[in-house]
Parts: C-alpha cells; sequence; structure tokens
C-alpha cells in the first residue's frame, strides 16, 4: 500500500437505463476528502439519477462504487446514512402534511427524543444563520423554506459525503452566501461535497473540481476557477451560447394588468397577508417582483391567478376590464395566465401525460376542448409543440409530467404557457432549476413575448434574473410590495435593503416568525 | 326513566357500538399508511364465524377471540398480496375481500345455524355488578375493556410513537418515503394485517357479545359503517370513539322504543332501522364540515406505489 489516501467515493462505469432513456453511460470519476466536486450538466444529463444511484435509491445496472476505497454496498439510503452520506433532494423528499421536526425525524435515524432534536435543530439553524420554525406544518412553508428543511436535516447527520442535488435554486443570496460558508468549513473539516447547481457562478465560486455530463456520459472535468460561466455552459451543452438580447427601444401599450389596493387576509395561520398592494403593468413591460421567500408572493400570484379572489371585482383589472373577483378560468380565456412556483401537483400533475397537462391550462386558449369534449390528436399535437419549440428532452406527450427530470418539466410548463399566448402572463420562478442553456432560452421567449405586445409579471427569488429581464423592478417585504423603480436606475444596495425590511440586512431579523409557546408542543417524534 | 333502565340501556349501547370501533380503528390504521381497504365487511363476517365456530367448539371465548384475529388478519393478507405486492386496483380487491367473506361465512357457518353460544360476559366477581353505577364500570365484557384500550393505544401510538409518525408518513408520502429509505411496503403490509385482525376481533364481537347465535350476514353492513366513520371521524380515534357510540346509542334507543311500543309505533320500523346509520352519518357530516378536516386525510389513499427499482 501507498501512503495515498484512497478517494471518498469512486464510481466506474455506471450505467442506468430506464425505458426509452440511457440516463447514465459508463460513467467514472472519484470523489477526494474534502473536495467540493461539481456535477454539471444539461436538464436531463442524468445527474439526479447519478446521486439517487449513491444514496442507495436506485440501483445501477452495471458499474461499481468504491467508499474509502472498499465497496460501497448502500442498498437503501438507510445504509447510506449510515455510512456517512447525506442528501438535498432536487425534489423535495417531504411530507406536506407533518411537521418541520417531523419530517427532520424521519430523515434521521438516531433514536433522538424530540425535545433533544428539537434543540439539536434549533441549534444548526443558529450556526448557519437559517430561519424555520420548527413547528410548522410543511404544506404552509413556501418553496425556499422547505428547501432549508432539506438542508437542515441533511448538516444534522455530520455526513461524510453531502449530495446536494440543485440546493440553492430557491435560496436568498444572503441564504447562499451563509450555506457557501458552511459548506466551506464542511470541506474543510475533511467532508467531501458533491454539489449540483445550474448556477454556474456559484459553482466557480465553490467548487475546486467540476465533472460535466452530457446525455448521461462524462464529457469532460475541469476546474471551475479557471473557466467562466459561460465557456462551462458551452462544455455542457456542447455548443454556443448566446446571450439575451433584449430589445433596444422599447414602446409600452396600454396599461394591460393593473392592481388597485390588493389586501388579503391570510390564507392558512402562517400565510402572509398582503397589504394595499398597487401596481400595473403595459404592454410590452416586464415587471419583476423581488423579495425574499414567504413573504407574500404565493399569495400575490394566486390572487392574480384567481385562486384566491379579492375582495372587490374593480382591484384586479385585466385589459381594462375588471376581474378580482372571476375564476382563473375565466382570467385565462381574458387572457391572464399564470404559473405557481411549485411544479409537481400545482403547475402540473405528475401522474398525467404532458398532453393532458397541457389540456390542463390551454383548453380554451388552445381549444383543445370542443362541447366539453377533448380533442385528443389536437392535445398532443400542443404538447409535441412545446416539447419541440421549447427543447424539452421527454419521450414523447404521451410521457407523464413526472417522469421528466426537473428542469425538462419546467421548461415544458414555461412553454405551455408562452405558446397561449396570453396578453397578461404572471410567473413565479420562472427558471428555477433550468440549465443556463434553457434558461437562456426562456429569457429570450419571455423578452420576445414581451416585444410582441404581452404585459409579464416575474416573480423571482433570482435578482440577477430579474435585473436582467425587467424593465421596471419591485420588491415585496411582508405583504407590502415597494414603489416600482426603473431597473436602469435601481442599485443592487436599495434592492437589497428592501428585501430585508427596515432592519436591512438579511431578513432573519426582520422576519422572525411568530413564536409560540414552546411547552404547549408535545412534539412526536 | 329509572336510573337501572339507563344504566342497562348504556351497556347495550356500548356493547352495540364495540365492534364498529374496533373494526373501525383497525380500518384509520391502514387508512393512515394509505391503503384504502373495502373488505372490512368480509373479514368482520369471517371473523364471526371463526369467532363463533371456536368458542362454540372449544368453550372458550379467548380462544374464539384469538382465532378470529388471526384468520382475519390471515383473509387481509390476501388483498395486502394484491395489491401492494402486485399493485391490484384496491377498490376493486376491497370489495371482492367482503364478497369473499360473505360467501366464506355463509358457507362455513352454515352448520352452526341455531347452535347457542354462552355470551362472553365481564370477568368482574358478579358481586361487583350487582349495584347499578358499578355495573356501569365493571358490567362489561372484556372485549370493551379491550376496545377502549385500543383507542387510546391507536391514538398514542399515530401521533407518539415514531413507528407511528413513519407509518403516517408512508400515508403522506410514499415516494418521499422511499427516498429516505422506509420500506413502503413492509409498512403497508403490517397496517393492513392489523386492520384485518382488527376487523377479526370486531367480527367476533357479534357472536360473543350481542347476539349468541349463528346467523348469515350476522353484521349486518356494520363494517361499512365502521368504513364512514374514518372517513367522516376525520382519522381521529376519539372522534371515531364518538361517532361509534353515537351509533350505538341510537341502535339501542331503537331497540327500546320499538320494545316499548305504543307511540314509537306511529314511526314505521324500517324507519327506525335505517335511523343509527342516517343519524351517525349526518352527525359526522356536520362535525367534518368545520376546517381542517380534510387536512388530516391521507394524501396517497388509495394510490398504488411502485418503487423506480
Ligand atoms: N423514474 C424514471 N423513469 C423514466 N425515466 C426517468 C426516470 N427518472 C429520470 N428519467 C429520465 O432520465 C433522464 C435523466 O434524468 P435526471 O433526473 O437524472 O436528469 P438531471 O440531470 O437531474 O436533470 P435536471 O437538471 O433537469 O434535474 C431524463 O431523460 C429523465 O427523463
Ligand atoms: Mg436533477
Amino acid at each position: 500500500m501507498q501512503n495515498e489516501v484512497p478517494p471518498r467515493l469512486e464510481m466506474t462505469g455506471i450505467t442506468k437505463q430506464f425505458p426509452g432513456v440511457l440516463a447514465n453511460d459508463d460513467v467514472s470519476f472519484a470523489i477526494k476528502r474534502g473536495e467540493i466536486h461539481a456535477l454539471l450538466g444539461e436538464n436531463g444529463a442524468g445527474k439526479s439519477t447519478l446521486v439517487k444511484m449513491i444514496y442507495g435509491i436506485m440501483r445501477p445496472d452495471a458499474g461499481e462504487m468504491f467508499w474509502d476505497g472498499a465497496p460501497l454496498k448502500a442498498r437503501n439510503p438507510k445504509e447510506a446514512r449510515r455510512l456517512g452520506i447525506g442528501m438535498v433532494f432536487q425534489h423535495f423528499s417531504l411530507f406536506e402534511a407533518l411537521t418541520v421536526l417531523e419530517n427532520i425525524a424521519l430523515g434521521m435515524d438516531g433514536g433522538l427524543s424530540s425535545r433533544a432534536l428539537e434543540a439539536r435543530v434549533r441549534e444548526v439553524l443558529k450556526a448557519y444563520k437559517l430561519t424555520l420554525d420548527p413547528h410548522r406544518v410543511v404544506s404552509t412553508l413556501s418553496v425556499g423554506e422547505r428547501q432549508r428543511i432539506e438542508i437542515v436535516r441533511a448538516l444534522l447527520l455530520n455526513p461524510k459525503l453531502l449530495i446536494m442535488d440543485e440546493p440553492t435554486s430557491v435560496l436568498t443570496p444572503q441564504e447562499v452566501t451563509q450555506l457557501f460558508k458552511t459548506l466551506r468549513q464542511l470541506a474543510s473539516e475533511g467532508c467531501s461535497i458533491l454539489y449540483i447547481s445550474h448556477k454556474l457562478n456559484e459553482i466557480k465560486e465553490l467548487c475546486d473540481t467540476a465533472t460535466i455530463l452530457r446525455g448521461g456520459k462524462v464529457v469532460d472535468e475541469c476546474d471551475p476557477s479557471k473557466e467562466t460561466s459561460k465557456s462551462m455552459a458551452e462544455k455542457m451543452i456542447g455548443g454556443d451560447l448566446k446571450a439575451v438580447a433584449k430589445g433596444a427601444e422599447r414602446q409600452f401599450g396600454e396599461v394591460q394588468l393593473a392592481v388597485r389596493g390588493l389586501s388579503l387576509g391570510r390564507g392558512h395561520d402562517f400565510g402572509t397577508a398582503l397589504k394595499d398592494i398597487s401596481f400595473s403593468v403595459h404592454s410590452g413591460e416586464i415587471f419583476g417582483i423581488a423579495g425574499v421567500a414567504g413573504n407574500g408572493q404565493n399569495e400575490l400570484l394566486a390572487a392574480l391567478s384567481g385562486e384566491q379572489h379579492a375582495k372587490a371585482d374593480g382591484v384586479i383589472e385585466l385589459c381594462g376590464k375588471p376581474v378580482g373577483t372571476s375564476e382563473p378560468s375565466t382570467r385565462r380565456k381574458a387572457g391572464l395566465c399564470a404559473v405557481p412556483e411549485e411544479r409537481h401537483g400545482h403547475a402540473a400533475v405528475p401522474d398525467y401525460s404532458l398532453a393532458n397537462n397541457g389540456i390542463l391550462t390551454a383548453r380554451h386558449r388552445r381549444e383543445l376542448v370542443r362541447s366539453g369534449l377533448i380533442k385528443h390528436s389536437a392535445s398532443h399535437d400542443f404538447a409535441d409543440e412545446i416539447i419541440a419549440e421549447f427543447g424539452v428532452m421527454a419521450t414523447g406527450s404521451k410521457a407523464t409530467a413526472g417522469s421528466l427530470s426537473g428542469g425538462n418539466l419546467q421548461k415544458f410548463i414555461m412553454g405551455r404557457e408562452i405558446l397561449q399566448t396570453p396578453e397578461v402572463l404572471v410567473i413565479s420562478q420562472p427558471t428555477w432549476g433550468v440549465d443556463a442553456g434553457a434558461a437562456a432560452f426562456i429569457h429570450q421567449a419571455l423578452v420576445d413575448m414581451a416585444q410582441a405586445g404581452s404585459a409579464i409579471v416575474i416573480i423571482s427569488q433570482d435578482l440577477d434574473e430579474l435585473l436582467a429581464l425587467s424593465d421596471t423592478l419591485s420588491v415585496i417585504n411582508e405583504g407590502v410590495l415597494s414603489a416600482p423603480m426603473d431597473v436602469e436606475n435601481a442599485s443592487i444596495e436599495e434592492i437589497g435593503l428592501l428585501m430585508g425590511g427596515v432592519h436591512g440586512e438579511t431578513a432573519d431579523s426582520a422576519k422572525t416568525l411568530p413564536t409560540k409557546p414552546e411547552a404547549e408542543h408535545a412534539v412526536q417524534v | 326513566m329509572s336510573t337501572t333502565l339507563l344504566i342497562a340501556m348504556l351497556i347495550t349501547m356500548i356493547g352495540a357500538s364495540t365492534p364498529i370501533l374496533l373494526a373501525a380503528l383497525g380500518e384509520l390504521v391502514v387508512e393512515k399508511s394509505g391503503v384504502l381497504n373495502l373488505g372490512i365487511e368480509g373479514m368482520m363476517l369471517t371473523g364471526a364465524v371463526v369467532g363463533f365456530a371456536v368458542a362454540y367448539t372449544t368453550g372458550s371465548p379467548w380462544l374464539g377471540i384469538g382465532m378470529a384475529a388471526l384468520v382475519g388478519a390471515a383473509v387481509s393478507m390476501i388483498f395486502a398480496f394484491l395489491t401492494l405486492s402486485l399493485s391490484a386496483n384496491q377498490v376493486a380487491t376491497g370489495l371482492a375481500l367482503t364478497i369473499f367473506g360473505t360467501g366464506f361465512s355463509a358457507l362455513f357457518g352454515s352448520e352452526y345455524t341455531g347452535k347457542p353460544l354462552e355470551l362472553f360476559k365481564s370477568v368482574f366477581p358478579a358481586g361487583l355488578a350487582e349495584d347499578p353505577y358499578l355495573r356501569l364500570i365493571f358490567g362489561h365484557s372484556p372485549l370493551v375493556y379491550f376496545s377502549f384500550f385500543m383507542v387510546f393505544a391507536v391514538w398514542w401510538f399515530l401521533s407518539r410513537t415514531r413507528a407511528g409518525l413513519i407509518l403516517r408518513a408512508v400515508g403522506e408520502n410514499d415516494i418521499s418515503a422511499h427516498s429516505i429509505g422506509y420500506s413502503v411496503i413492509r409498512i403497508r403490509y403490517g397496517a393492513v394485517a392489523f386492520g384485518g385482525a382488527m376487523a377479526g376481533i370486531g367480527g367476533a364481537c357479534f357472536p360473543l357479545l350481542l347476539t349468541p347465535q349463528w346467523v348469515e350476514g350476522l353484521t349486518a353492513g356494520r363494517g361499512w359503517i365502521a368504513l364512514a366513520l374514518v372517513v367522516f371521524a376525520a382519522w381521529r380515534p376519539l372522534r371515531l370513539l364518538a361517532g361509534a357510540y353515537l351509533f350505538g346509542l341510537i341502535a339501542t334507543v331503537e331497540l327500546y322504543t320499538q320494545a316499548a311500543g305504543g307511540v314509537f309505533r306511529i314511526i314505521p320500523t324500517e324507519l327506525w332501522a335505517s335511523l343509527p346509520y342516517l343519524a351517525t352519518i349526518g352527525v359526522l357530516v356536520l362535525i367534518s364540515l368545520g376546517r381542517s378536516t380534510n387536512a388530516n386525510a391521507p394524501a396517497c389513499l388509495g394510490k398504488p406505489f411502485e418503487a423506480g427499482h
């Protein structure tokens, strides 16, 4: 034996075949101890599939893995956790009806009492400066908050290898900075990290090595600090990346969407009440809404889409007509389409085929239904059109939405709404989990749509995205929308300050959750 | 009305509620794990005939109950194998199980028709049961105490234990449970077996607690009431207790008024007979109109689970 330390995890010839898709094809690479290793690739390149096999959820068809030099025999996630493998899932592995603490307890194997576990959770939250109320029920949380649960759960395990499948896609910049500090510290203590993200500037900042997958194969390995985001994106795509072209002099038309004094009570106990929100969006304008997750974005989207009704009809005006109390389908017919942030179950039905998912929102605008009957071939044609135009990687219009990789489903949903050419489009997190190439494509499609005369509202946590796309920008904080500002003249500092409310800095201090007397909670673990 | 009569009525009521309560508690656990077993009626009938046969031949009601539980669980394993291992449709399989149980009990029970059985009475010294008030506490069959205990046990298991949390998690999101390493199928097998055993015992209550002889279709649709109770009680054991007792109460009132005759004759017997069913459902619907009831429904109820290898 040499004095060389075996890598923490080594994979040789990993192959995984799904019906109709070769998700991983002879993948080999190694992760050293204390290394932060990026796994890059387009949507559907097979990244999630690969890490699921490491974690023991799926078994490879061929190939071997070695853990500290010995064959890795984790046959299920429990054994993987025992070895010290922690995982943050891309599609959260959370239980909606259970509390945060119960969710965390389910992901831990030690027989910790609920009180002890809560104490540890609070410790970790404090150490990593994350805000989360352990007693909240998950269904009342925003995606950003859900993401934090997954991260805390993984950190609590003191892992030797931490796999993070797009952990930052819905975190705020402050949270990301904090997370990176944590990860660097973990790495310096010898923990290896396998990091998947589509945010290439993050990869550049954080990772020591990057392995690039394309079509399930390893195509390259590089040192991110020596690359640019663009060069890495091009390695992933295997082609050129075009920058988003925003038409130089754009003319705004009539006001298409006007919101006047929209106030809404908290939908559930932990919702955010909307307070006197007013704004208007012209035809041709892209209106960005920035803000830390859980500050009323979901409520605002629901009020605009029609899931929640405003108090009076005139509060929301669409192309001059009051729609404040009409149903989502009425608003769609009248020209307002909305895309909620949660893809699985809210924006799409995972068990439905793509064609059926298309019918769900486009039945009127694309005339997919005639006198109550579905037009079978038209609906399939529509799904095929989305697949072709938006480059969705799917086996066809009959594939279920749930079988698509995260980014591909997002592309499909975006395509479904954009192809309906609505007068007003409201979108939450348009490029959540979408790869650089596809994000550029979606951005371009949105800009083109605006150019063609639609009014677009983008609710996003990705400031870079908002600054690049929008003409006008507002910040939502605790249900209050700031006065709109011209993006040209907006300063990042000012926006950051608005996002943190009056307290500035991070949002933790400004937005502490309602705390309840602890003794009341006999927690169940 | 005299106290003695009132207490006698209360005791009858508790007895009448017990089989429904037991079967519904079992189904509650099954449904919390995400499985919908519509075969309760069938499992109860199977338990009833087995309980009768064993208690009759051995003379031991304890053995009868034990065997009823075992056979109930065994029959439920047919359901579990078809729906969990082979991913058969749960609704259709559950209905088939009911048909099977009905047929099996009729066939197997025919030789016991008309044979007398001794009721499974209180095990406390008879002296304790003489005072009417003490009788209310000590005058019940062990099955009644068992049902009380099970209400508490099921509540405690589901809300206070880690195993209960895992079971709820599996019913809430099977894919998540699988991806963090829980064996969805194995946990559901366990829940279904428990539900089968409880339905078996519930069935055995009929010959041992209520009518000490064998007649075909002895359970008279109580399995279906148990099923409805679980839903309307919003999967909460304590509400289940209330629902079952409400059913028992009205059934008892019906019995006594029929016996009393007189003014009660104005209402036709058929209506009286359907009253417990109607009233129970009615009250529970009213209760479940309140908010937050559906939040408690297991999200994966009735959905087959297939691990993506
Ligand atoms: N359970 C499944 N059944 C069938 N096909 C699947 C399944 N899971 C993934 N796939 C397919 O395998 C391929 C790789 O998917 P995977 O989720 O690993 O992609 P990814 O690299 O994580 O993409 P993204 O960046 O969008 O998350 C995709 O084409 C996907 O459609
Ligand atoms: Mg993925």
